[in-house]
């Protein structure tokens, strides 16, 4: 099976401070990738160079099988962003306009949204669960149903690979399970393949394939099973010190910290 | 005045050059509002002032310029104003709001030297200030209609780009449209529905035009084709409500046209107090 994203010895540092050294991934197709890492370990950096906003120093990086430099299929990759939280909560939109406009790209310039658009948007609010809110203003919804409302967006252009910033900040701690669920029913049934990062390792799931763990070097990369036995010891060597971890299995399988 | 219309020019002008800017001036507000670039059309409609005396002035000492309509001399002026605004807006990105003080102030400081050259206030500028009924000419007229139709269609072919730009301008640049464009047409139109407005209006309130309205309509509305319909038809409301009580009551025109946005802003304010007491919509917080 063709690999969606591999990294291979890449190197990256702003000015004198190494921020990433001798990376290497291999995200296979349908996976669902938690980067996991304190604040400052170079994640941002990481998802820059993987979405094409900064270029490698050293090493390189394949997307879709693709060289990125000579990569064009953009289109293949949703993003939401952190910044999604940040918008401005007044904006007097629906959130099906607010879907809709993650079509504007795809769709081109002077073209107009069509009948079969509005099904495409329906079908990303179904699947991130919030069809009935199709018609509430952005504004009244709480903030993990605006971020379910982001990945619809992100998920409307049909994806193949989702890449998420932080996506859980905002949502309510009782909340995350029902939203791992959420992006797990999108890993499954709509093999999309997704790559999230997060400093708060209390948020990872069961539902999540692989973990890395990131601060300059990548620690970890592996199957999640495997992670539970190796966590305490690369979340130390991550972070820096003893990480407490008082993992526990919820019903939902969820663990917390 | 029904019969007026068919009767006089001048009625039938300042009626159709209102109808259209009631029009315009909401439609691109709804962008400025939701941007928060409400106060540019302040500053912008202070610089059109600067143009509109400079035409003034010239039309009055240089033979040459006599009869020229200071609606271009204003509209130059505009829109070069909303390009120094932008280039302000980039020198200084920590403060983007330092852009409107300065081009404000500095359209005031020119006008007030244009009007002190030309010997003062003449009835000609205080109908450019507060808008007239009987001073809209069939030219003036057509340059709003000309202008008008430019910028619907301009709306309605970027209508998708200059969503996404408002509602999240990050999202917009990293998913690869041409913001910066974009922007820049955004901005040089406002200019020139500000400089347009003007004869009807008048110069000092023109941004009330592109705002009130707006701001009645993101009461009540749900979502953004909504709230530009309901800015539209309170902005057409307001005009031509104005227009007939100005014409009646032999006011300026600029004043009765924003005290009726006033009063349809003061009812949706109430319409969505009425409507909390009763229970509320779903949703409300």
């Amino acid at each position: 099976m063709q690999s969606i994203i591999e990294i291979k010895k890449l190197f990256y540092r702003y000015e004198k401070d190494a921020v990433l050294e001798d990376i290497n991934i291999i995200v296979p197709h349908g996976s669902f990738l938690a980067i996991v890492g304190p604040n400052g370990s170079g994640k941002s950096t990481l998802l820059k160079l993987i979405l094409g906003l900064l270029k490698p120093q050293k090493g390189e990086i394949y997307l879709f099988g693709q060289e990125i430099n000579k990569f064009k299929d953009w289109q293949k990759i949703g993003y939401v962003s952190q910044k999604a939280n940040s918008f401005n909560t007044g904006f007097p939109a629906t959130v099906s306009e607010v879907v809709e406009s993650g079509l504007t790209k795809k769709l081109g310039m002077f073209k107009f949204f069509k009948k079969e658009h509005a099904q495409k948007v329906r079908e990303a609010l179904d699947a991130v669960g919030m069809t009935k809110f199709s018609n509430r203003n952005i504004g009244e919804l709480s903030g993990g149903q605006q971020q379910r409302v982001f990945i619809a967006r992100a998920l409307v252009s049909e994806p193949s690979l989702l890449i998420l910033d932080e996506p859980t900040v905002g949502v309510d701690a009782e909340n995350v399970s029902n939203f791992y669920q959420m992006l797990g029913e999108l890993n499954k049934n709509r093999e999309i393949t997704l790559l999230l990062v997060t400093h708060d390792i209390g948020t990872i799931s069961d539902k999540v394939s692989h973990v890395a763990c990131l601060n300059k070097h990548l620690h970890f990369h592996g199957e999640t099973n495997e992670f539970e036995q190796l966590r305490a010891d690369d979340m130390s060597k991550a972070y820096g010190h003893d990480v407490h971890l008082l993992a526990h299995h919820h019903e939902h399988g969820g663990v917390t910290r | 005045m029904i019969q007026g219309i068919f009767h006089y020019e001048f009625l039938q002008n300042a009626f159709l050059t209102g109808m259209m800017i009631g029009i315009i001036a909401p439609l691109l507000g709804v962008f400025v509002v939701v941007r928060r670039l409400s106060l540019i059309a302040d500053a912008l409609s202070h610089v059109t002032l600067a143009g509109i005396a400079a035409s003034l002035l010239l039309e009055r000492n240089v033979a040459m310029m006599a009869g020229l309509n200071p609606l271009y001399l204003g509209m130059v002026f505009s829109v070069g104003g909303s390009l120094f605004i932008e280039k302000l807006r980039s020198v200084y990105k920590h403060y983007q709001e330092l852009a409107i003080p300065i081009i404000l102030s500095s359209g005031i400081g020119l006008g007030v030297i244009f009007i002190s050259l030309a010997n003062g206030f003449n009835t000609d500028l205080f109908s450019y200030l507060f808008g007239s009924v009987s001073a809209v000419s069939r030219t003036d007229l057509w340059v709003v209609f000309i202008i008008g139709i430019l910028v619907i269609l301009v709306i309605i072919l970027l209508y998708k780009e200059l969503f996404l730009l408002s509602f999240d301008e990050e999202h917009a640049k990293a998913s690869g449209i041409a913001a910066k464009s974009i922007h820049f047409i955004f901005i040089v139109m406002v200019a020139l529905v500000i400089a347009a407005s003007m004869r009807i209006v008048g110069i000092l309130l023109v941004s009330s035009l592109m705002t009130l309205p707006v701001a009645a309509s993101i009461r009540i509305a749900r979502g953004f084709k909504q709230t530009i319909f309901l800015s539209v038809l309170f902005g057409e409301v307001s005009v031509l409500g104005g227009l007939f009580t100005a014409y009646y009551l032999d006011l300026a025109p600029g004043g009765t046209i924003v005290m009726i946005a006033v009063l349809i802003l003061i009812i949706s304010i109430f319409y969505k107090k009425l409507l909390i007491h009763k229970g509320g919509q779903p949703g409300e917080r």
